[in-house]
């Protein structure tokens, strides 16, 4: 049987078309501007900490829709220390970084033992975490600065995680950029064929061959379009790269592994989960302490970005990664989601914002336009659920009925 | 004669595939205690659900007449109203709120804005003495034991004028004292003009209180016995409640050795984990041996759970004690994952709750508790993953479009099968089936019990918990009968009958 149909292409990908139509909308309502080069690499700038935080949200809220409110706390302080021991003390930048990353790994295990062990539930030891990191980030701050911000960090150090690789000047054709969108257009249609290929020689229910070149057409016209555009502008940003390793990383687990498939079965249901053997404990304090790693990175990218630690550093920054699971279809219940699905959340969260504020709307009509999104992504996921709950259903009662007719 | 309070005509409920009641008919005398008996899953619960308005009108066929007219419940608030009460097995007490806050919950005292409550406690008080307890009103339900609860409840009904009052298993939770003092209760209120329906698994109490006795057995009325006219014994009950032609629904085993001991439970005792006193299970010793099925019988709260979660590294109960010995080997099993390395698998009775996740495919549920079979490292592979989730739907004859059809849009009985080949595909030496045809119908039930002679045929060791005395005798090698914790019997399947296993029980419990 093979249940593939263009219906059913257009459904799973709703979210993806509503991005493209968006992104085209605004396009067209800004002139064109929001698709020049420079504010291409700016919503990849100013958005990637709502990729990386979103990854480690998306483990949180798989377990069960748990949530960590203390990740902008955390990323406010991890900027301060950062600049403390790097910019203050001039610790050398391998030193400074292997202090902030036991900065987090040592907050996840706390902060894990509490939600795993403890079972503090997860929203209000996460709340502490809020109210403390902020406060304890602003008094570093306030303490070895007169300005309340570290800033100069040393070249060694923001080079790792901002700026441009092979970097050419504004308006030359950046020749590694072009290389770089050539590999990975080459790899994405050779993974499309190579899978398909795989699926039919054993057998297996395979989309249509032209739907697969379809697709990766469409997929290769993105990635060149991309390219070019960041060739103008100097290259291929670091945080796209740091983004794009986050990414693979967290597609791979959610998709690949027993790890990630361990995540799902606790949020899908906890008990089923602890029955099979899985150690439901473990994967809350795994989710927990992941999410404080990633924490760190999104502080370093976002500290790197602004060349300062700050106390007003990642305000918000956990709503907005709460924002882009929610908007890209991860359960609030837990037990579903995936990290495509949190890139289309967050990549369309990151068009409205800068395309309103192109178009010179205030920002408060913006975050009205965030809510009314966020809000209108939940409600069409819960009402496409029911239908589809109403259509099992009565498929269900059918056959009971045709069964019990068969057996008198 | 007295009037007729309540009359049930010609009830008749379908659930999608099952005939849950058909042509129930029941008549309540007012002033009268009327018992209903019967084995799990008859229909009592069905039955009192129909009349408290649970299952609204328009949803069964047939009359409900109470008082004289025809009633049309659409929920529980009109059957309320009329002064229908019930009381269910699992209490409705909320742990930190008093005894008089749970008492007028929804049926708050006062104007219709504001509590009143002084008056909520001055109420709560008056119904307390009238069932007989002496705690304040403001006392938490927390504090108070189970026993007390109970009467909470029975006092709390009273506060809504019930009229006829259903109290589903109300000693199911109880010890002898307390259990004594509330059928005392209920002898009471009868005095005082009260009408009630007992749902009761304990025969000996329901002979001790009823006026009538409805035997209800598959979805049927059999019989009421009147306590003045006919005989009430434990043992006539019991020939009411299982006097049903035994016939071949069970597919045979022809030729299955058994082998040696597989598996050996000694002396295992394992207390409640909230009511730290309770044993749950009481010094129980069994074993199992290879190509061996075995039956664990017992009524709904024997026990037999507790039991088998217990074995199941040690996934219920606390104060764990006793000695388990695999092939041989005696084993400490700490948690879910050890037993199943072990070779140990427990298939629920809660398939739903806690046996499959609904939300994901069947494929996903088959490798649950044995992901490392289709996986390298950490990764899975998924083709494999694929293949293994065929193989089991083809073994199984699982009816479904495809694997990654959800488990939730399943019927129970094609779940039933997804929970078994999530447990075969962990390819265990000891099956632990918890009810495994509860709630299916009869085509997938056999089915079911063809899994399991093959399982036996590939020298499993099976152990199926029942509390069908028909299949446990139509499909055990060996029974065990389980009552209050304890076993009390033990026979090959060749000598049981099921008025012989009821006995046993019976007889255990007058022992205690």
């Amino acid at each position: 049987m093979n249940n593939f149909s263009i219906g059913n292409v257009l459904k799973k990908n709703v979210m993806t078309i509503a991005l493209f139509v968006i992104y085209v909308f605004f396009v067209i309502m800004t002139g064109g501007n929001m698709f020049t080069p420079s504010n291409i690499t700016a919503l990849i700038d100013q958005n990637a900490y709502v990729f990386v935080l979103g990854a480690g949200m998306l483990m949180c809220m798989l377990t069960g829709g748990n949530i960590d409110l203390s990740v902008g706390s955390f990323v406010c302080f991890v900027g301060a220390i950062a600049g403390v021991f790097s910019v203050i003390q001039h610790v050398n930048t391998p030193l400074t970084l292997i202090i902030v990353i036991g900065a987090g790994l040592l907050y996840g295990a706390i902060l894990g033992y509490l939600i795993a062990y403890l079972r503090i539930p997860p929203w209000i030891a996460t709340l502490a975490g809020y109210l403390a990191f902020r406060g304890l980030g602003t008094q570093i701050l306030i303490t070895v600065s007169d300005t309340s911000a570290i800033s100069n960090f040393p070249a060694s150090f923001t080079r790792i995680f901002s700026g441009k690789i092979f970097e050419t000047p504004w308006g030359q054709l950046n020749i590694p950029c072009i290389v770089f969108g050539a590999i990975g257009a080459a790899v994405v249609v050779f993974l499309n064929f190579y899978g398909r290929a795989k699926k039919v020689k054993k057998g297996y229910q395979a989309d249509p061959m032209w739907f697969t070149v379809l697709k990766s057409i469409l997929e290769v016209a993105v990635i060149a379009i991309l390219a070019v555009q960041l060739a103008q502008d100097g290259g291929i940003p670091v945080v796209l790269l740091w983004i794009i390793a986050v990414l693979i990383v967290y597609g791979i687990i959610t998709e690949k592994t027993t790890i990630g498939r361990h995540f799902m079965t606790v949020g899908g249901n906890a008990e089923t989960s602890r029955l099979s053997g899985i150690n439901n404990k473990l994967v809350m304090f795994c989710a927990y302490l992941n999410m404080a790693l990633l924490t760190v990175l999104a502080s370093l990218l976002v500290t790197t970005r602004f060349g300062a630690a700050n106390s007003y550093a990642g305000q918000n920054f956990e709503m907005d990664a709460i924002a882009a699971c929610i908007v890209g279809g991860v359960s609030a219940y837990g037990g579903s989601g995936t990290v495509m699905g949190m890139v289309i959340g967050a990549t369309m969260i990151g068009v409205i914002n800068q395309g309103m504020s192109l178009m010179s709307i205030d920002q408060d009509w913006i975050k009205i336009a965030k809510g009314i999104v966020l809000l209108a992504a939940v409600v069409f996921d819960i009402l496409s659920k029911q239908k589809k709950d109403k259509k099992a259903k009565a498929a269900k009662k059918a056959s009971a009925e045709g069964a019990a007719k068969t057996a008198s | 004669m007295a009037k007729v309070l309540l009359e049930m005509n010609s009830i008749t409920k379908t659930f999608p595939g099952v005939k849950a009641l058909d042509n129930v008919n029941l008549k309540v005398e007012e002033g009268e205690i009327h018992a209903l008996v019967g084995e799990n899953g008859a229909g009592k619960s069905t039955l009192m659900n129909v009349l408290s308005g649970i299952y609204p009108y328009g949803s069964y066929s047939g009359d409900i007449i109470y008082d004289g007219e025809v009633c049309e419940f659409h929920n529980i608030k009109d059957s309320e109203r009329k002064g229908i009460v019930i009381i269910h097995q699992e209490l409705a007490l909320i742990p930190y709120m008093t005894i008089g806050e749970n008492m007028f919950l929804g049926n708050e005292q006062g104007s219709k804005w504001c509590i009143d409550w002084n008056k909520t406690y001055a109420e709560a008080d008056k119904y307390l003495e009238m069932v007989g307890l002496t705690d304040s009103s403001k006392t938490l339900i927390k504090d108070i034991g189970t026993g007390k609860q109970q009467l909470v409840e029975i006092a709390k009904a009273l506060a809504k004028h019930a009229r006829l009052l259903i109290l589903d298993e109300p000693t199911s939770s109880l010890n002898e004292t307390d259990s004594k003092a509330l059928l005392d209760l209920m002898k009471k209120l009868k005095s005082e003009g009260m009408t009630m329906i007992i749902i009761s698994h304990k025969l000996n109490e329901v002979s001790y209180v009823a006026d009538k006795i409805t035997v209800v057995r598959d979805g049927s009325t059999i019989e009421t016995l009147d306590a003045t006219t006919d005989d009430i014994s434990e043992t006539r009950i019991i020939k009411g409640m299982v006097g049903r032609e035994m016939t071949d629904r069970f597919p045979k085993r022809h030729d299955v050795p058994i082998g040696d001991v597989m598996m050996e439970v000694d002396h295992w005792t394992v207390y409640h984990p909230e009511f730290s006193e309770r044993k749950v299970c009481d010094d129980v010793s069994i074993n199992v041996h290879a190509g061996e099925v075995v039956g664990i019988y017992g009524l709904m709260g024997a026990g037999r759970t507790e039991l088998a979660m217990s074995i199941f590294g040690r996934s219920y109960g606390i104060g764990i004690s006793g000695k388990l010995t695999l092939k041989g080997e005696e084993l400490t099993l700490k948690n879910p994952k050890q037993a199943i390395a072990a070779g140990i698998a427990y298939v629920t009775e809660d398939r739903k709750g806690n046996g499959l996740v609904l939300t994901n495919s069947i494929k996903t549920n088959t490798t649950l508790a044995n992901l490392a079979g289709v996986s390298s490292g950490s990764f899975i592979d998924k083709d494999k993953e694929y293949q293994v989730a065929e193989e089991y739907v083809k073994k199984l004859r699982t009816k479904t479009p495809s694997v990654e059809q959800l488990v939730g849009n399943l019927s129970g009985g094609n779940q039933q099968k997804v929970l078994l080949a999530k447990w075969m595909f962990a390819n265990p030496d000891v099956l632990i089936l918890d009810e495994p045809t509860r709630g299916i119908d009869v085509g997938a039930k056999y089915e079911i019990y063809c899994i399991i002679n093959d399982l036996a045929k590939a020298g499993k060791s099976v152990i199926m918990i029942s509390s069908e005395l028909p299949e446990v005798i139509g499909m055990s090698d060996r029974i065990y009968i389980m009552n209050q914790a304890k076993i009390v019997g033990e026979m090959p399947a060749s000598e049981a009958t099921q008025e012989n296993i009821m006995a046993c029980i019976v007889k255990s419990g007058s022992e205690a």
